[in-house]
């Protein structure tokens, strides 16, 4: 890698292996624009946005640009503003910029910049036709109106995901970005990890906004109205409201929920610890029965999802654990039946998540019952945010209240579920029969967290040696398949979470960077830490409960087979 | 799945391939007079289509450009709309990451500067300065205004001699036309648009070959005025034609011992015969021309003494002097010029160049005769130096296939550095420096650069320098003639500031074209005519026959063949051969006949007079 010296803007500035221009430029202090730059993704330099000007008055896109020793530039000249100015007008002028009304506003990139340099008027005219929305998702929905083409969507779903559904269609002014053969994205096989909507800088691809049914539940006297909470929206819903990211705030949300109108608000934590026990005692199973081998997590159902369209083969590894969502929602219903038929009230869960997926998990029928989806609705971070704030509610400023009971009782084990390498721990935790704290830091110590593509270790339970891999991204996922039928590889237990870092970096997070997904994830680190109890089975609800139940019932409950006949 | 497969193309690729290689005929077919503004826009809209719609500023920005000229050309636009195509398409440039994009925008920003009026034009007073003039393409390319489609018209019906009638209405010299003109009027021929354009020049040649001796016509009334004509070549031979025709009496100066200027003293003989020159130039002065051979104005008569005893003087001196390189060894020995050369082998006094090395530095079309005409005159090899690619050169391609075809060496990317001379003074080597291409000149041409290879030493035992031709003009400049940059300054009248005289042709021009100079010595005429008090009308008793309408089923155009190098570079004798009777139907019934199809017919197709 290259090392030298460069003169941005008249300042030396070091530089030592940074792969261009631009990341130099960053780390001198100067926040340089751009729209279709993000350093997971390959470089693509469409926006031209993050320009600079050489000694000799050449401009290029600092973001295609390598870092030479001496190299003098410009990032600021007359000429370089006025062309921003003249770029973002012309983005603008073929963007639909009903702003006021926008899922987007106040999170768009397009509109920020817009602002940030002074484009108060737009003197090219819009003449294009208004193009058809794509709301067939569960999870996004696809505005091409509001398409500033920087193909982010683009290189997420093919360079992080894997699954490349959509793509640059038509050329020059006919291009657009859009599933192949004109299709509906639900037309597609897509996972729905929704980081398609978590990477566009404008409101061209957006989650799927159910603030209004959630409204209408909350405001119906004949629903009671239970909520769920998934692991990584408590360390992360107060970013919104000026608390630091990884900051858990739980209890200030269960505060502001009960504000709202929720009825009753429980923990999906709780979910999480029926999980671990749940996998465990089907991996322990496994061991006995000698397969099928690796067993893979079945939490995530953009994973799920994605074995069933592109390697069903596969479908018969994934534990037949419910995830904790449903978990959570499966004994909820049971143990609601009666509830509901002697006041007359129908249960109305919604489950907050970090994540799109779930919306479409929510859907399938392998959790309806009577025809019903178990979690009525699924609302991300973001959009509870949106709530908690047009009722005016200051989370910062709220009084602290725990989840209900008998369902907000948790493990430090089900905290960490909200981030890669917590499912494999957990699930670990109650596999190793030395219950010892040290025993608890060896696990921690095995290898299985951090940031790392693939993270690979080996556990030694009674004379097994066990082998573990954890992947994060379904691009790693798909490698480790790929090696897996080559037969380069085994494992026992595989984790995989589709989204970077895992749920903490779920698409219906507030947005933010991977450094933000990072601080989530030490968040629920630290929540386990703090925890009264480390292991699901220390849960003496979650005990009780799946002692009360019989084997019928628990199979019922608790076990789904994604395996078609 | 393979992992590699070979590229082919599909059908619609080739299909488009087609399209393409028609569009770039069209291009060239291009007619003049079309609004600027509405040519840049289709280019642009063009430019757009290739747009990979990758970047914001090619993929909006040409997008919004094109809107932007359009409402220029809809009368929509305000002045403020040019300070924002400027502001947009210098964006493009600026920013865009590849040349789909950057070059779009140049070519707006080149036209905004190139038609400044137009815009201003379209902008304020919603009309276009293009016009509906022009309509047919060789008439209005040729500088002297050729009725090109009658005389097709009338070689197709088989009246050559009244063919060479209707040439002489614009232009005297069919035949020296016939055989060495630059044909610009085929440049624009509209059946590229079909095909080819029409071999304009080859059925010209066929015309005069066939037609032999055509009588010229009767002279007006003597109107008893005399105009001097200094210099005996194609512009003032054309001027004394004319003004013979108008009934005044003419006097042609010339220096040399024979007339014909650069027809004779630049152009050798295997391009044009002599006797096809002598011809012509007997013909024209059948019209009662005076002539005065050997004189040179400033020591045998003066100026002033010309003024004096004439009514108007019309000045084509031509360019008849050499240009100095400026090399070190110059003044040697054995180092000699294209014009001492040609002017030697026009009078007759064949050099024996037999047993030598001949290096000619230069690549226009004077180093082309230069190196042919050493071929012919016997010597062992002959090697032509230019600075710059072969693509480059000035030399018409056919020539320097036919100088490349007789076996004459081509040395590109080599510029001259010195001459090396032995110890009586006689040259033995020319040293060159091989050359790079470098940055585009404004004429369009890269510039050459020294490369980093070492000098090379080329033998030989005659250097001659063939690198452009200046005038005499210090006798003229000396009685109060203006004189610029090495050229006699006039208007678009051939007028100059004394308004008794009149200039034209090459030491006007610098050196340039034959049909150039006839043009100016038909523009002298008419100009004189009206300065002595008259208005002689120059027309043609030639009818046209009926239009008939051709084939416009693509066909190959008939070239004219040569005779086989080895045979041709023995002799001087004309290299190129005619086109038989069925050529010439089969490439005149070609002719679109733009002046009666077309536009062209609704102001009569031509001109019938001037």
């Amino acid at each position: 890698m290259a090392k030298g010296v460069m003169i941005i803007d008249g300042q030396r500035v070091n530089f030592d292996g940074e792969k261009n221009v631009l990341a130099v430029i960053r780390k001198a202090g100067i926040e340089m624009p751009t729209f279709c730059y993000h350093s997971d993704l390959s470089t693509y330099g469409a926006c031209r946005m993050c320009i600079v000007e050489d000694e000799r008055g050449k401009i290029d896109a600092s973001c295609s640009l390598e870092p030479r020793d001496g190299m003098v530039i410009k990032t600021n000249s007359a000429r370089l503003l006025k062309h921003r100015r003249t770029i973002l007008e012309l983005m603008l002028a073929s963007h639909d910029c009903n702003c006021t009304t926008c899922e987007k506003s106040g999170n768009c990139r397009l509109q920020e910049l817009a602002h940030q340099f002074g484009v108060r008027h737009v003197r090219f005219q819009d003449t294009r036709e208004p193009a058809q929305l794509d709301t067939s998702s569960p999870a996004v929905v696809r505005n091409p109106n509001k398409c500033i083409l920087c193909g982010d969507c683009v290189r997420i779903c093919e360079e992080l995901q894997g699954v490349n559904i959509i793509d640059f269609v038509g050329r020059g002014s006919q291009a657009r970005v859009a599933p192949a053969f004109g299709r509906m994205l639900s037309e597609t096989k897509c996972v729905s990890c929704g980081q398609c909507a978590a990477v566009c800088p404008t409101g061209a691809i957006t989650v799927k906004n159910e603030i209004g049914e959630a409204w209408r539940a909350i405001h119906d006297p004949n629903l009671r109205v239970v909520v769920e909470i998934a692991p990584a929206v408590r360390v992360a819903v107060g970013e919104a409201f000026g608390i630091p990211a990884g900051e858990n705030v739980l209890d200030r949300l269960v505060t502001a929920l009960k504000l709202m109108g929720v009825d009753e608000v429980y923990d999906t934590n709780f979910g999480a610890d029926i999980t671990t026990i749940t996998e465990a005692s089907e991996f322990l199973e496994r061991l006995q029965n000698g397969g099928p081998f690796p067993m893979f997590t079945s939490c995530c159902p953009a994973w799920v999802k994605y074995l069933e369209n592109e390697n069903p083969k596969y479908l018969k590894n994934i534990s037949t654990c419910k995830s904790p969502m449903e978990h959570f929602a499966a004994v909820l219903r049971d143990k609601y039946a009666a509830k509901d038929a002697e006041d007359g009230k129908r249960t109305y869960l919604i489950a907050i998540m970090p994540c799109t997926a779930k919306k479409m998990e929510a859907a399938r029928d392998e959790f309806k019952t009577d025809g019903r989806p178990d979690v009525d609705l699924v609302l991300t971070t973001r959009e509870v945010i949106d709530m908690i704030k047009e009722n005016g509610i200051q989370l910062q400023e709220l009084e602290l209240e725990s989840p209900d009971l008998p369902f907000g009782m948790a493990s430090g084990a089900a905290a960490i579920y909200g981030v890669t390498g917590g499912v494999a721990e957990a699930v670990l935790r109650h596999c190793v029969p030395d219950k010892s704290k040290n025993a608890l830091r060896e696990i921690a110590a095995l290898g299985i967290r951090g940031d790392e593509a693939r993270k690979e270790t080996v556990v030694h339970i009674g004379d097994a040696e066990l082998k573990i891999a954890v992947v994060h991204g379904l691009i790693n996922a798909r490698k480790l398949l790929k090696e897996m039928d080559e037969g380069k590889t085994f494992f026992h237990l595989v984790e995989v979470m589709t989204c970077h870092g895992g749920c903490v970096g779920g698409a219906g997070q507030p947005y933010g960077l991977n450094s933000v997904k990072l601080v989530r994830g030490e968040g629920l680190h630290k929540i386990d830490n703090a925890s009264m109890f480390k292991r699901a089975e220390r849960n003496p609800v979650v005990t009780q409960l799946l002692a009360e139940m019989d084997e019928e019932k628990a199979h019922h409950l608790l076990h789904v087979s994604y395996v078609k006949e | 799945m393979s992992r590699l497969s070979i590229r082919t193309r599909s059908q619609a690729q080739v299909l488009v391939d087609t399209m393409y290689a028609g569009m770039e005929r069209r291009i060239a077919a291009s007619p003049s007079g079309l609004c600027p503004i509405d040519i840049t826009l289709s280019f642009l809209n063009l430019c757009h289509a290739q747009s990979c719609g990758k970047c914001t500023p090619c993929r909006i920005g040409l997008g919004k450009l094109s809107a932007l000229l359009k409402q220029v050309l809809d009368g929509e636009a305000t002045m403020e709309s040019l300070d924002r195509i400027k502001l947009t398409a210098q964006n493009i440039v600026d920013s865009a990451d590849c040349a789909i994009g950057f070059n779009a925008a140049q070519l707006v920003l080149n036209g905004m500067a190139g038609f400044e009026d137009d815009f201003r034009e379209h902008i304020l007073h919603h009309q276009c300065l293009a016009s509906h003039r022009n309509s047919v393409p060789c008439i209005t390319l040729c500088p002297a205004g050729v009725d090109v489609p009658g005389y097709i018209s009338l070689i197709a019906h088989g009246r050559p001699a009244d063919a060479v009638r209707l040439i002489r209405k614009d232009n005297p010299f069919p035949t020296a036309c016939a055989y060495i003109c630059e044909h610009p009027c085929e440049t624009r021929c509209r059946r590229s648009m079909v095909d080819d354009p029409i071999n304009i020049r080859g059925l010209k040649k066929f015309a005069v070959d066939q037609a032999g001796d055509v009588p010229q016509p009767a002279c007006a009334e003597p109107t008893g005025k005399r105009v001097a004509i200094i210099g005996g070549g194609p512009s003032g031979l054309s001027a004394a034609y004319y003004l013979q025709l108008m009934g005044h009496s003419t006097t042609v100066f010339e220096k040399r011992k024979q007339l014909g200027g650069m027809l004779r003293y630049g152009i050798p003989s295997y391009r044009f015969p002599r006797e096809k020159l002598d011809a012509e130039i007997a013909s024209i002065l059948s019209t009662g021309v005076e002539v005065k051979t050997d004189v040179d104005i400033g020591t045998e008569i003066t100026m002033e003494q010309i003024k004096e005893e004439y009514d108007a003087v019309y000045i084509a001196i031509g360019a008849h002097t050499d240009r100095k390189a400026g090399l070190p060894g110059e003044d040697s020995g054995h180092v000699t010029s294209a014009v001492e050369m040609l002017r030697g082998i026009g009078d007759y006094q064949m050099p024996d160049f037999t047993g030598q090395k001949v290096v000619v530095i230069g690549g226009g079309n004077v180093a082309m005769d230069v190196v042919r005409s050493a071929v012919r005159l016997g010597a062992e090899k002959v090697t032509c130096v230019y600075r710059r690619r072969q693509a480059d050169m000035t030399a018409l391609p056919e020539e320097v296939e036919g100088a490349l075809a007789e076996g004459v060496e081509l040395l590109t990317m080599m510029a001259p550095v010195r001459i090396e001379a032995d110890e009586d003074g006689n040259a033995v080597a020319l040293w060159v420096k091989p050359q790079l291409s470098g940055a585009f000149d404004k004429g369009g041409r890269p510039s050459p650069v020294d490369s980093d290879l070492p000098e090379i030493r080329i033998p030989a035992d005659l250097i001659i320098m063939a690198i452009g031709q200046g005038i005499e003009s210090r006798h003229f400049e000396e009685s109060g003639i203006t004189v610029k940059r090495g050229n006699i300054m006039a208007g678009d009248s051939a007028q100059i500031g004394d308004e008794k005289i009149f200039a034209g042709g090459d030491c006007v021009t610098g050196p340039a074209t034959a049909i150039r100079a006839i043009a100016a010595g038909k523009v002298a005429a008419a100009n004189i005519d009206e300065f002595l008090g008259f208005r002689h009308e120059i027309s043609t008793d030639v009818v046209l026959p009926a239009p008939t309408i051709n084939s416009v089923k693509q066909r190959g155009r008939i070239n004219l063949t040569e005779r086989e190098a080895s045979e041709r570079k023995l002799d001087f004798e004309d290299v190129e051969q005619s086109m038989t009777c069925l050529q010439a139907d089969m490439e005149s019934s070609r002719c679109l006949h733009c002046d009666y199809f077309g536009f062209g017919n609704f102001r009569g197709g031509r001109e019938t007079k001037w």
